[in-house]
């Protein structure tokens, strides 16, 4: 089956796609299909060849999903959320959300808050493929609503997981709504169940921060060698808004990330970070967009890529600053580690300036570990391989410097620390891994 | 504790180690003085095992062992420092972390336990008041900023974290201000005792007022062409490295 093959699967099980939703989104799978008919070029389209399960009928898992999936970083208390291939599950414990906060599963969105979605979905630009086949299929994900002036203490966790004994699919889309003075941190995990089957995820995630509000995502992939993963991530930001946003690949398969971040406000500032670790086969692709629409708005971008064997690298930025957008500062970074000759990484920095009095600027490097700093650390007697970890482990160590929950940070250190060693590369406190 | 013999080495194929004898003992300090070009900086990389020079001759023995055999992270395990002339930076590895590795490969190498986070600080704050290091460098990267003499005072702290038996320190002098030199000097003589030994390489006497050697030795053109007590020191001063080069017929 090719991509296109889904527009069929969606004809012969449309009733079932498009029941419960308003008749805005329903247009909107039509439109999607006469996008993918047109304009077709989704990423990673090979991986489309084989025929995944998907999950129309919204069968729900037997038993309770969580008593497998609950990840666990050890100090860290969450809002715990969870999408099993396509579909939302919340805890029924949950601890109570402040006044006026929505978490929710986004098909029943559809049914109780659609005014809330209309607005925010009903912009989303079909002209990217990859949107486009998640506009067709995603019948579910997660809401986020956090009202005015509401600051959420505790991180909300989604976790993202691919499961199967079969070739599965998982399509979901994400909305994030914080307003105005508002304060949320979301972390996402995704991650695989096993080694044997073909996973193929499509992620669309779409966060919108009002003034003053502040924002922070944390993306983190652990999942398989068979895992294609393929997630946009679109950030709007207004007027003194400010976000951070961090993509870490820890392990996986063949990723895609896109982000696309516009800075519609005044003094709106974006930190954004990513960190792929890629080893074997693996390839981890970020690609970001980030525009600078108005005066007066900053961002910050770093991205690094440490790579061993034949894993390939691949880094897009583009940041835009239009004509009036005057007073931008915008810096971004692109280091790179090719530990192997056969190692690959391919990145393009780029600017796009049409303002006159701005500060910007851009910069790549892609190399190998300091011989001079290995030889200085031996001569010490550190061991080789130690010193490689310690020089590895500088060399990532700014973008963890990134990450504001600590819990997760020291988690993340550890994490690193043992993907840089070669040894288990999945996270410990995920009870399936174990 | 070390006894060269005949060593001959190159660098990208070319020779620059051309036959060199000589012997330390503990309790001893040898300064190594030389021209520009003959040799000194490599014959201390060749001793601390850098891999960018080849042994094409000859051996060395340190406590009886081979030290050519040796990697060089086990050299200094064994005992070998090296000070380096150009240390390096290492953006992003912290001192404390940096030296705790250190310390912590030495210790398993003597089969001792591992130094606790508490311990290891002591032990730090205790050996850096012999360089007068400041507080704040411990939590710095390794070099990363340093001041030239910073760099040097540096080098001895990490000496005297790993209490080697031999020392070798290459130019340690070069970059030094007076203050400074009297320090890593004041450092050097501390950490001296019956049983170690140094070998001090420098281009000059001012350092060798300060850290007195019992043995001089001339290199030139790879070669120890002259070997004498401290009063050498005073007559190369004097005279210069043309009386050498006179003195060995060119």
């Amino acid at each position: 089956m090719v991509h296109n093959g889904y527009i069929a699967l969606f004809r012969e099980n449309e009733a079932l796609f498009q029941q419960n939703l308003p008749a805005w989104r329903k247009q909107m799978r039509n439109d999607a299909v006469a996008q993918l008919q047109t304009q077709n070029e989704v990423t990673f389209a090979d991986a489309y060849a084989l025929d995944y399960g998907l999950n129309p009928q919204r069968l729900p898992f037997k038993g309770n999903p969580f008593s497998l999936f609950m990840c666990d970083i050890p100090g860290i208390t969450t809002y715990n959320y969870l999408v099993l291939n396509d579909t939302f599950y919340a805890q029924s414990n949950m601890p109570s959300l402040p006044q006026g906060v929505i978490i929710c599963s986004l098909a029943q969105a559809f049914q109780q808050h659609a005014h809330l979605l209309q607005p925010y979905i009903s912009q989303l630009a079909l002209n990217q493929p990859d949107v486009a086949f998640n506009q067709l299929l995603a019948q579910d994900g997660m809401f986020l609503y956090v009202p005015d002036g509401v600051q959420l203490e505790r991180p909300i966790q989604l976790v993202n997981m691919m499961y199967g004994n079969v070739d599965m699919m998982g399509v979901s889309h994400n909305v994030a709504i914080i307003g105005q003075n508002a304060k949320a941190q979301v972390l996402v995990c995704d991650h695989a169940y096993g080694n044997e089957v073909n996973y193929l995820s499509n992620r669309l995630t779409q966060v919108f921060v009002g003034k003053n509000a502040t924002y922070e995502h944390y993306k983190l992939e652990s999942s398989s060698a068979k895992t294609t993963n393929v997630s946009t991530l679109y950030i709007s930001q207004e007027e003194n808004s400010q976000v951070l946003s961090n993509l870490i690949t820890l392990a996986n398969g063949k990723t895609h990330n896109r982000v696309e971040a516009n800075l519609n406000g005044k003094g709106a500032y974006l930190s954004l970070n990513g960190l792929g670790l890629g080893r074997d086969n693996e390839k981890i692709e970020n690609h970001t967009f980030i525009n600078h629409n108005v005066a007066g708005a900053n961002s910050n971008e770093l991205f690094k890529y440490v790579l061993d064997h034949n894993a390939e690298g691949n880094f897009y930025g583009l940041i835009k600053v239009l004509p009036h957008a005057q007073q931008t500062q915008a810096y971004q970074t692109n280091r790179n580690l090719c530990l192997s000759k056969t190692a690959r990484m391919f990145t393009r920095p780029q600017l796009e300036i049409y303002a006159d009095d701005v500060k910007c600027n851009h910069g790549s490097t892609v190399g190998q570990l300091d011989e001079n700093a290995l030889f200085y650390m031996r001569a010490r007697g550190i061991d080789p391989v130690e010193a490689r970890m310690l020089l590895m482990f500088a060399f990532v160590h700014d973008v963890l410097d990134n990450v504001h929950i600590e819990p997760l940070k020291d988690r993340l250190q550890l994490l690193i620390e043992r993907r840089l060693r070669g040894e288990n590369t999945h996270c410990n406190g995920c009870k399936i891994c174990r | 504790m070390l006894e060269i013999v005949n060593l001959h080495a190159e660098v990208n194929g070319k020779e620059i180690l051309r036959g060199i004898n000589l012997s330390v003992k503990a309790g001893e300090v040898h300064a190594i003085m030389g021209p520009n070009g003959s040799g000194k900086s490599t014959l201390s990389s060749v001793l601390a095992g850098h891999p960018a020079f080849t042994v094409t001759q000859g051996s060395v023995t340190f406590n009886g062992k081979d030290l050519l055999a040796m990697p060089a992270e086990e050299r200094s395990r064994a005992g070998l420092f090296l000070s380096f002339q150009y240390p390096v930076e290492i953006p992003g590895v912290s001192m404390v972390n940096f030296m705790r590795a250190a310390v912590n490969e030495h210790r398993k190498y003597k089969n001792q336990d591992p130094l606790t986070a508490g311990e290891f600080l002591k032990l730090m704050r205790a050996k850096k008041d012999i360089v007068e290091l400041d507080n704040k460098l411990a939590n710095r990267s390794v070099n990363e900023g340093f001041s030239g003499g910073e760099k040097k005072r540096n080098e001895i702290f990490q000496m005297a974290m790993l209490e080697p038996c031999l020392s070798i320190l290459d130019e340690t002098d070069s970059g030094l201000d007076i203050d400074a030199l009297r320090i890593v000097a004041n450092g050097v003589n501390q950490l001296k005792t019956p049983q170690n030994a140094s070998i001090v390489i420098t281009h000059y006497q001012r350092l060798l007022d300060y850290i007195v050697p019992d043995i001089v030795h001339i290199l030139y053109k790879g070669r120890i062409v002259k070997t004498a007590g401290k009063e050498l020191v005073a007559v190369l001063e004097e005279k210069g490295y043309d009386w050498i080069k006179q003195e060995v017929g060119e």
